[in-house]
């Protein structure tokens, strides 16, 4: 029956070629390469091709409800499977925002409905992302979406006394805050990183202190309350090396960086092209260089995308007017193993590690980020390490075109994306998991 | 030349000093009785200004029309931009109306170099002032002005120490003619509280000083920038009098200057902030003569920007009635 696939010959995180059978939804066998029986079972070419937890993404911006013009759910469900995603966090700064029950469990339905991605709501902190007071983080935490995961991102919880009440508050049942590190007054109307360039482009500069003293600030607050914090999207070499010093100390941080700021610098601020405004900003060489060191060593936990899908007015027009933000959730695979892989910082178990197993750990997915064994999920997403692709802006799943990728040549793709055993993405088409597989 | 002047960067020496030359052929060409010369007729320029600038404006429109360009004046306020209009709308539909050039001023740095390098139009873009970033024709007049008073008004700046003062941190006028000051030779000083100086500054091909008295006995022009009213309450330093008293030029500090040295002003001044009103009424103050030698400057960008006729002789003979 053609529920069963039957994945001849893929190495498994990056190791030896084996033969994968996934039935019901699980893992059903694993054999040796070319060894398990095709009766009944589509066949899936599988040699050469790396074989991957399916991807978790914390930190995704899917725009419903409220900016439908920009994402819906389902697109950007879609553009998640098409990037070898099988859970995406979906945050909170929606219109209206995601700081009830209801709102987090209308944007869970819509995920289920859509049916290409585990899409897991993240909470808002503060009633409206004002900063001022704490939603209903347990209401949201009980209800159908089973919230773990709550922040303001797009806006820094930066009252001390707020920050600290949360990251206690989410113990009652085991979640976590995941900050976004931007002291408000240092970056009013900021639009670049600060340094040297910003001077020369004249435009308001975006210090790496305004990060760094908001991380500093929660993993001590972190340690005193004994809570668990995660850190968004880190930016700068400095931030990396307060992480460090928390980690060693003990301190229950987590860290993640976005694939742009692995790749790219602000450099690319000069064409003054919004495509590459970005909140945190594009920073330097050496602060790319120490984002990429940090991943390697564990020092950051994950990759995350911070998928920010933006009409194309809100990016067609002057620099300081536009919206920030850029697409990642297809173009993630791509970058970091030209990243990381390439470059011979991370081995392919180092990336299930960091886009898979920890994501879903910090966010509490049990059922997401399991090991490739018999009897676990069949969330799995396949890799084509030699095939690669140029970005073409039109051919995305998201309903924006904001990427900063366009035109350039990434070195790997994703080529299947499987969902609890079932094709999210196969022979190049996106389809939902639960339609069409038992026709 | 390039196609476009966006920043003071574009040009090289040899460019810098075509413009400063074909500017002081333009101004002698037009002191005479005739001020109206034929070589742009029929090519449209627009002045596109999205901040108020009546002195920046009425200088492009004055040079078009001395080069006989036709002018469309487009200012933000009471237009289609105030109806929420983009620039990448009001880009196209100057490019249907033919413009040959756009001369823009806009509050966001870098907005020229979004006219000019996103297909929305095809004709030359000027930048009038962008933003924080630069206002590249302001530094060639300041140029043309101090070549006229330091250099016997041929060749280059080199060697000539100009000190300019001020809020370095959000001025246009600093930027370009930093860029340009060194590009000609001359030796630029900045002087202002560490607060109005950028990060990175370390890095332009300046001096850097936070005093004043130290840097006026040496030069040979002093440039005094406006500060900004709304700089007052954002803890740029702690009120205007302390301000005037450390970096304001007053008859004082003018005494301490060389006998030959100027005093300029890029306009409009406030009088008893930065500069005092005897120093802006001052012999040395060739502050009028800025906006006079702004037109002569912006009708050479033009006219090179626009490849017009050749300058010489047959432009002689071809000036209108």
């Amino acid at each position: 029956m053609s529920d069963t696939y039957v994945i001849r010959g893929a190495r498994v995180l990056g190791g030896d070629a084996a033969d994968l059978v996934l039935r019901d939804g699980v893992v059903a066998e694993i054999t040796a390469a070319g060894a398990a029986s095709a009766e009944g079972a589509t066949v899936v070419e599988a040699a050469g091709l790396v074989a991957l937890p399916g991807l978790v993404d914390l930190h995704t911006h899917l725009r419903e409800p409220g900016r439908e013009d920009a994402e819906t759910v389902e697109s950007g469900s879609r553009a998640a499977a098409a990037g070898g995603y099988t859970a995406v966090f979906a945050m909170a700064n929606t219109d209206p925002v995601a700081d009830t029950a209801g709102v987090v469990e209308q944007v869970f339905h819509l995920g289920r409905a859509a049916g290409y991605v585990d899409v897991h709501p993240v909470g808002a902190v503060t009633v409206g992302l004002k900063g001022q007071a704490l939603a209903e983080l347990g209401a949201m935490a009980d209800s159908a979406a089973q919230v773990r995961v709550f922040s303001d991102d797009g806006k820094c919880v930066h009252d001390a006394v707020l920050m600290r009440r949360a990251l206690e508050y989410v113990k009652a049942f085991d979640g976590v805050v995941a900050q976004h590190s931007q002291e408000p007054r240092l970056t009013e109307d900021a639009q670049m990183n600060e340094g040297a360039l910003s001077g020369v482009l004249g435009l308001r500069g975006w210090p790496a202190v305004a990060e760094e003293a908001i991380i500093a600030r929660d993993v001590l607050l972190a340690d005193h309350v004994g809570s668990r914090l995660h850190v968004c999207h880190l930016s700068t070499a400095g931030s990396v090396e307060i992480v460090r010093w928390a980690k060693s100390r003990g301190i229950d941080v987590t860290a993640e960086v976005t694939p742009h700021h692995l790749m790219l610098t602000e450099e690319l601020v000069r064409s003054y092209d919004p495509v590459y405004k970005v909140n945190p900003p594009l920073r330097s060489e050496r602060d790319v260089m120490a984002l990429r060191e940090a991943l390697a060593d564990g020092t950051i936990d994950i990759v995350a995308t911070d998928h920010a899908p933006h009409p194309v007015e809100d990016k067609d027009c002057e620099w300081a007017e536009a919206a920030m933000g850029m697409l990642g959730l297809e173009t993630a695979v791509g970058i970091v193993a030209a990243t990381m892989v390439d470059t011979g910082l991370l081995d392919w178990a180092g990336v299930a590690e960091r886009m898979a197993f920890a994501p879903a750990r910090i966010g509490r997915a049990s059922d997401q980020g399991r090991p490739i064994a018999i009897g676990e999920p069949a969330n799995l997403t396949l890799v084509d390490p030699a095939r690669s692709r140029v970005v073409e802006a039109d051919e995305l799943q998201s309903r924006s075109r904001n990427t900063p990728y366009a035109g350039r040549t990434l070195p790997a793709s994703v080529v299947a994306t499987f969902l609890r055993g079932r094709p999210t993405l196969l022979d190049g088409a996106v389809r939902p998991a639960h339609e069409g597989a038992n026709a | 030349m390039n196609r476009h002047l966006l920043s003071a960067a574009d040009l090289d020496r040899d460019d810098a000093l075509l413009v400063l030359d074909t500017a002081a052929e333009l101004a002698s060409l037009t002191d005479r009785a005739v001020k109206k010369l034929p070589t742009l007729r029929g090519r449209t320029v627009v002045n596109l200004f999205y901040e108020d600038s009546t002195r920046t404006r009425i200088s492009f429109e004055a040079a078009a029309k001395r080069l006989s360009a036709d002018v469309i004046n487009f200012s933000a306020k009471g237009s289609s931009v105030s109806k929420g209009e983009s620039l990448k709308d009001t880009a196209l539909t100057l490019e249907a109306m033919g413009a040959d050039a756009v001369v823009i001023r806009h509050h966001s740095s870098g907005a020229p170099h979004r006219l000019a390098h996103s297909g929305w139009i095809q004709g030359s873009v000027v930048n009038a002032g962008d933003g924080t970033h630069e206002h590249p024709t302001q530094s060639l007049l300041d140029a043309f002005t101090m070549r006229k008073h330091l250099a016997g008004g041929v060749g280059d700046l080199e060697g000539r120490r100009v000190t300019i003062v001020g809020d370095v941190l959000h001025s246009r006028v600093a930027r370009s003619n930093v860029l340009l000051l060194a590009t000609l030779g001359a030796e630029v000083t900045l002087v202002a509280p560490p607060t109005l100086l950028p990060v990175g500054v370390e890095t332009w091909p300046c001096e850097v000083s936070y005093h004043l008295d130290s840097h006026l006995k040496d030069a040979d022009a002093v440039m005094m920038l406006r500060v900004q009213r709304e700089r007052m309450n954002a803890a740029f330093f702690p009120s205007a009098r302390e301000y005037s008293r450390r970096y304001g030029l007053d008859a004082r500090r003018m005494a301490l200057m060389p006998e030959h040295a100027i005093v300029m002003h890029p306009g409009p001044m406030n009088r008893g902030m930065e500069i005092a009103a005897e120093v802006a009424d001052s012999r040395r103050s060739v502050i009028v003569e800025q906006v006079g030698n702004g037109v002569s400057v912006r009708m050479a960008v033009l006219y090179l920007l626009l490849g017009g006729a050749q300058l010489g002789s047959p432009l002689d003979t071809a000036t209108e009635a």
